[in-house]
């Protein structure tokens, strides 16, 4: 305080100074960019985090100009999305970046959750980043769902249909449960009205909060890297890790480049390719909600279709929700699941190679038979699949106790 | 990856997902190919008077404006006027249906859907079949059954232009389960456009119904070509700028 109110009037340093005495804006720049290290061999694997950030950018702006036109009435909503997408000016673009960005949103995090897992990013010391990491990972759901009823078409209507009636398999409290979710005892406007106060206010904001969080959290103890060494451990006379590189301007500069290769294939999808098939706009959700007439096949979007799948795997209604909610929840326990001495898969041995590649061929295998009708020999395939997803998770604190590791070496590897 | 082999592979990818954006659907029925052609400004022009001529007594559009067609399928005021705007005054208006949908609804037993997405919900294939697959079904209050939606309540507006025409079909039992397999159309009686004229008619007709399902189709794949260009050329710089500032990293 002293110090402030001997300077007033005779300005010295100019600007940024007079910032500095007032907000850490220099400290706070130098901690999380030009002095926030992170290992100079940061691979393909790394984009995701940034990519992540840029995606939520992009739904976070496009969702505004969004909501500028949108109508969260049962009665208006469909025609409110054609609205913008004929009428408003760019309408159309906003519009399918929104739809894309949520596509892709769930791509960017899945391989950021997958490069956790190949290098062991969830271990000590950073399990609590994990742990957020997850949480941001079910807001998202929430999110998503909530923002695939807004559209109001079939598929909207009969997705949310049959996703909030999973709750009604609770003892007790199920029908209670599902009421409070829809508002109504159906699906109805007042459903719609809740959705859309959840999708653009309490999710992003619970969103956003939270990527704070892991990003604190992250600069904390510092980023793993491809070898899981701690470049923390070997430091400089300068007290700078001698595998560390300053994340700007080194690391910014290298993540511009895979931003503009993500927008690229971002664009390629907007432009030539917004439904991607039926996958990220399902056809059916061009028709508006019609509460007579059930579509022949309903399906999550793809993003939920691997946890779907888990879900009509099992014969029983509320085995079938809670195995559904196990196989969302488990990840959070991998820092304690995993129990080997190395992060990185680079000195893990055979079976945990093995076990994280036949977890892979799970984990799409699933999410394509969620998008299939319920029969015989999908049934059966999910069956399997569904058991070998939990026996990944659940035979994990055994088969990582076996495996042979290799020496892990002091300092990282990096080809210049 | 060197960049030019990364540019390829970014074109191949593209190129691959532009082609795939058309999709097959429908029920079990094999669905012929619509074979529709988007850029073909004469087609829609013509798919636009059949729509307002045979459709629009019973089905709205009620997303579409006129003005919009007529900027895209290079149709003046006036001819927008006196060849579509049967029953609108002002070409911002969009497309109305000449008959009620509450009578619509009492007559027909359902109200003729919207056709503004119609072939986006269902495909250009699916509409295509559809319309041409009205057959003779005595069983029908309309006399007609459809082979691609069996049990439509929309008669066969076309078979003035089409002829009336019967389904052949023959009867499999597998264990005693019974199932019809059809074989083919037989003309009964004949229209006045011939089999290949009719196609063409129903062709253009579902050209313009997927026009009208994305109007900004055409104008998203052009602006992707630019905003492709500018993205790579701005990697390009940032590659560049990347090397430059990684030089002093060993």
């Amino acid at each position: 305080m002293a110090r402030i109110e001997a300077e007033v009037g005779k300005p010295q340093g100019g600007l940024m100074k007079w910032i500095d005495d007032r907000f850490p804006f220099t400290e706070t720049m130098k901690y999380h960019a030009t002095e926030y290290y992170a290992s100079k061999n940061f691979n393909f694997w790394y984009v995701f985090g940034v990519l992540a950030f840029v995606v939520l950018a992009i739904q976070l702006i496009t969702g505004i100009f969004l909501t500028m036109n949108y109508k969260p009435a049962a009665a208006e909503a469909f025609a409110s999305v054609e609205y913008i997408m004929r009428d408003v000016e760019w309408g159309w673009l906003i519009r399918y970046m929104h739809s894309t960005g949520a596509s892709f949103f769930f791509i960017v995090v899945y391989l950021h959750m997958f490069r956790a897992m190949l290098y062991g990013s969830y271990k000590k010391p950073r399990e609590l980043i994990w742990i957020i990491g997850m949480m941001i990972f079910f807001v998202l759901m929430a999110e998503g769902f909530a923002g695939y009823l807004l559209p109001w078409g079939q598929m909207s209507y009969w997705g949310a249909q049959v996703i909030i009636s999973l709750f009604g398999a609770i003892p007790g409290i199920g029908e209670a449960l599902v009421e409070i979710i829809r508002g109504d005892y159906s699906i109805s406007d007042i459903t719609l009205n809740r959705f859309f106060a959840l999708h653009v206010i309490v999710l992003p904001l619970a969103l956003i909060g939270l990527v704070f969080v892991h990003i604190v959290a992250l600069h904390e103890v510092g980023s793993n890297n491809p070898d899981g060494i701690e470049i923390k451990e070997n430091k400089g006379p300068d007290g700078v890790p001698l595998d560390g590189i300053a994340f700007h301007p080194y690391h910014t500069s290298k993540d511009l480049v895979a931003i503009i290769v993500f927008l690229m294939i971002f664009s390629a999808v907007v432009f030539f390719a917004p439904d991607m098939g039926g996958y990220f706009l399902e056809h059916a959700n061009f028709e508006p909600a019609n509460l007579t007439a059930t579509p022949e096949h309903i399906a999550p979007v793809w993003y939920f279709t691997p946890f779907y799948a888990i879900l009509r795997a099992v014969p029983d209604k509320l085995w079938g929700f809670i195995l559904f909610v196990l196989a969302v929840l488990l990840p959070v326990f991998l820092p304690w699941l995993d129990r080997a001495r190395v992060k990185s898969i680079r000195y893990r041995g055979w079976i945990y190679k093995s076990a994280l590649t036949m977890f892979v061929v799970t984990f799409l295998s699933l999410g394509w038979l969620g998008t299939q009708p319920a029969e015989d020999i999908y049934v059966l395939a999910a069956r399997i699949f569904s058991v070998l997803y939990f026996a990944f998770f659940l035979l994990m604190p055994y088969y990582t106790t076996i495996d042979k590791t290799k020496p892990v070496p002091d300092r990282v590897v990096y080809h210049g | 990856m060197d960049k030019s082999k990364m540019f390829s592979r970014l074109v191949a990818v593209v190129a691959l997902l532009a082609a795939t954006e058309g999709f097959a659907s429908g029920g079990g029925a094999q669905l012929d190919a619509a074979d529709i052609d988007p850029g073909n400004i004469s087609s829609l022009q013509r798919g636009a008077r059949n729509f307002i001529n045979y459709c629009s007594g019973c089905h709205s559009a009620q997303y579409v404006r006129f003005n919009t067609i007529g900027k895209y399928l290079e149709l003046s005021e006036e001819q927008l006027v006196d060849n579509l705007m049967f029953n609108a005054d002002k070409t911002f208006e969009t497309i109305k249906a000449s008959m009620p949908a509450a009578d619509a609804a009492r007559w027909y037993g359902t109200a003729p859907p919207d056709l503004s997405l119609m072939a986006r919900a269902k495909g250009a294939d699916y509409v295509y079949n559809f319309l041409r697959g009205f057959y003779l079904d005595p069983a029908s209050p309309t006399g007609v059954d459809n082979l691609v939606l069996a049990g439509t309540s929309m008669p066969n507006v076309l078979w003035e232009l089409q002829g009336y025409q019967s389904a052949v079909f023959t009867e499999h039992t597998v264990d005693g389960v019974t199932s019809r397999e059809f074989e083919g159309f037989e003309h009964v009686t004949a229209g006045t456009l011939d089999a290949e004229d009719f196609d063409e008619f129903v062709r253009d007709t579902v050209n313009f119904l997927a026009y009208i399902a994305e109007p900004i189709r055409s104008d998203r794949r052009k602006l992707g070509v630019w905003v492709l260009m500018y993205l790579i050329v701005f990697g390009i710089i940032a590659l560049m700028l990347k090397k430059q500032i990684w030089k002093d990293v060993k």
